[in-house]
């Protein structure tokens, strides 16, 4: 293979490393800051697509990995708490072709409802985790993955966050390459891919005993460095934080772990011997911090304050020196808002006007809880609306259970609004309920990707569509309409107000396509209606 | 190895081109063989609120983002954004905002990213010809008259 180096960015450099090592099929659903990998690598000649959540994504990858395939499953951190059911038993029946599980976390959350640490699943449901600190190293740890699966057949997690998504740094391909993929082919194994108990027993003993193999070779050969310092200071790090390290301290020693599940304990323990004081510098979690003190290393943490929002070399600075005092506030910019020209602002602005309680969701209309609208009551994670709003409905007094209303978007409510409709037909609240979907064509939050309800496919092919009319219809509701709110506000009002007034289920459709992604969806469009003609 | 590191932050709100001025001038800086990291967030930012992106090059850089009162420059798209942003600077660096470049001189206002680093390229080594095919790179072939128009306009702010 031709060395070449490039400026990319480190979910470019996953894609390129997927494409370098023959990934089968790339499966995942969109999230920032892990979108891009997807479309990088179909834009490469990869095969990629977009499922219409994590855990189909990761069960589609799951049975590349059985076929014998190698797949590639991409999602944000908050997405792997979606695909955490197939996770967690996957790591007992393991991989056959490498199954490699990206999940980028959002410290700071830049855009994301929590922060959630991705390591704490790697511990968890038991499998490793490697966490690359630029684009060479999401290059390199990518290939390194796809090794370790296919040596150990495990699933590997691998944690990349914003800052090693957004940012682009140099990229040197193909010095390394991995052995060929294997030709696809089924062989049967029982004991391993069906997780009854009596051969998930084993499979858990099994699963335990290739993480200590892995903790052995991770000591000895993983992708773990350090650099030799001053005695004085030693800095334990991984991912991003070794950058901000590295600029902060240049005179420090430093052992940085690529792979920080399962950890190398002996060599945090020789490295921390080796200096006088020894201080763990990680965004997020203390996670490091607490693989090492249970392992009886006494290391040092950040304070409490420095959990909260990513690090930068500045806060590095700080918690290097010990220093508590409160931290500067940043001048406030200018909030995110709805486009002008954005469909969702006729709805919020009616949802408004009629004061009603709104039980919201995730996408671009969550910027309906900004001003002027503030017409957002609740927001918990993808698909909650519809729960959140039958709770509600089911519980508060008459008077103030008629004004709940749930609103989702078009991608968001295939995802995972779905079984929310089914609990909303067959556990309806004696005041019934209104379900919004806000369907502007185009998963427009994350970057206009495609979904089940585009009929198109990633690459913008046409597919099989979702009609959420037809769907609604199908689960037996009778109250169902379609209106585009912008063109007529008075009628979307009314409709509204009347569906509120019965005590029936009703799904109101709101939709217009996001002017944004208006005229690329008509450019499509016009690319299906040449194919079929 | 204590060669300078040159640390640009530009700044401005969604839309206005702000990560498109980053992609020119990480990939001017690449192409003249120079070390290079470029930060962003996008996501949220994209829905007309504020963003910035840090390209910092040369000598050996680790954080992709520039320190607080670290940056050399500070080019800015929109003026409110100046103060959102003025931290970043250091005490002697320089600020590059739109009163600099006369408009009149512009196709089009979309264009005010490209004149801006035609400013900030006055302070910097790299060559014209690195600035001119970096932007024709990152830029569709019917926009490279009128950038590059913007650019020789910077220039002469």
């Amino acid at each position: 293979m031709e060395c070449v180096t490039s400026l990319l960015s480190g979910d470019e450099a996953v894609a390129a490393a997927a494409l370098d090592a023959g990934v089968s099929l790339g499966t995942g659903y969109p999230g920032t800051p892990s979108t891009e990998i997807l479309e990088t690598f179909e834009r490469l000649g990869g095969r990629a697509q977009w499922a219409p959540n994590e855990k189909v994504a990761l069960e589609v990858g799951i049975g590349v990995s059985f076929a014998g395939a190698r797949s590639l499953v991409t999602m944000k951190h908050v997405g792997l708490n979606v695909a955490a059911d197939p996770l967690f038993t996957v790591a007992y029946s393991g991989a056959n072709g490498a199954l490699v599980i990206v999940s980028a976390d959002d410290p700071g959350m830049a855009s994301s409802q929590n922060e959630q640490d991705s390591r704490r699943y790697a511990a968890s449901a038991g499998v490793p985790m490697l966490e690359p600190s630029d684009s060479q190293e999401a290059y390199d740890f990518m290939l390194r993955a796809i090794e370790i699966s296919e040596r150990w057949h495990v699933p590997v997690l691998f944690r990349m966050t914003t800052r090693v998504c957004h940012s682009k740094t140099l990229v040197r391909q193909g010095v390394t390459p991995v052995p060929p993929p294997r030709e696809a082919n089924f062989v049967r194994d029982i004991p391993t891919r069906v997780m009854i108990p009596a051969y998930a027993r084993p499979a858990h003993r099994n699963m335990r005993n290739k993480l200590a193999q892995m903790a052995e070779w991770n000591e000895q050969e993983g992708p773990n460095q350090t650099i030799a310092g001053s005695p004085s200071l030693g800095i334990i790090t991984s991912g991003i934080s070794y950058q901000f390290a590295r600029e902060a301290a240049p005179e420090a020693s430093v052992l940085k772990l690529g792979m920080t599940y399962p950890p190398p304990v002996e060599t945090m323990r020789q490295f921390a011997k080796s200096v006088e004081r020894c201080i763990v510098i990680e965004d997020g979690d203390p996670f490091l911090v607490e693989q090492a003190r249970t392992a009886g290393i006494a290391v040092e943490g950040k304070a409490e304050m420095y959990r909260f929002g990513e690090l930068n070399v500045g806060r590095v600075r700080r918690i290097l020196a010990g220093d508590c005092t409160p931290e500067a506030k940043p001048v406030p910019g200018k909030p995110p808002a709805l486009c002008v020209g954005c469909p969702h602002r006729a709805v919020f602005t009616t949802l408004k006007n009629l004061d009603l309680i709104v039980a919201g969701d995730i996408g671009c209309y969550s910027l309906g809880v900004m001003p002027p609208f503030q017409a957002m009551d609740s927001l918990v994670c993808m698909g909650a609306s519809i729960g959140v709003g039958l709770g509600m409905r089911h519980t508060l007094p008459p008077e103030q259970a008629r004004r709940v209303v749930s609103v989702i978007g078009d991608s968001t409510f295939v995802h995972s609004g779905l079984t929310g409709l089914v609990e909303m037909m067959y556990n309806t609240p004696e005041s019934g309920h209104v379900l919004i979907i806000l369907d502007n064509g185009t998963t427009a939050m994350t970057g206009m990707q495609e979904h089940p309800g585009t009929g198109r496919r990633l690459d913008h092919s046409h597919t099989g569509k979702l009609v959420f009319e037809d769907v609604a219809r199908a689960m037996a509701i009778r109250n169902v309409h379609v209106i585009d709110p912008t063109k007529d506000p008075k009628g979307f009002e009314d409709l509204l107000k009347k569906s509120l007034e019965i005590p029936e289920i009703s799904v109101i459709i709101a939709r217009r396509t996001c002017m944004l992604a208006a005229r690329q969806i008509r450019e499509y469009e016009r690319c299906d209606g040449q194919q079929s003609n | 190895m204590v060669s300078k590191v040159t640390n640009i932050v530009i700044a401005g709100l969604g839309g206005q081109g702000v990560l498109k001025a980053s992609d020119i001038v990480a990939d001017a800086a690449f192409s003249a063989g120079l070390a290079v990291k470029k930060a962003e967030v996008h996501g949220m930012s994209q829905r007309g609120g504020s963003v910035s992106s840090d390209v910092r090059f040369g000598g050996q850089v680790f954080s992709p983002m520039v320190p607080e009162g670290e940056a050399d420059f500070l080019v800015v798209l929109e003026p409110d954004q100046v103060p959102v942003n003025a931290a970043v600077l250091k005490k002697d660096g320089v600020l590059i905002e739109p009163s600099m470049i006369d408009k009149s001189q512009l196709s089009s206002e979309k264009c005010l990213n490209v004149a801006l680093l035609g400013a900030l390229s006055t302070h910097l080594s790299l060559s014209d010809e690195t600035w001119i095919a970096a932007i024709k790179r990152n830029l569709p072939e019917k926009l490279h008259e009128i950038n590059l128009q913007a650019f020789v306009a910077g220039k002469g702010a």
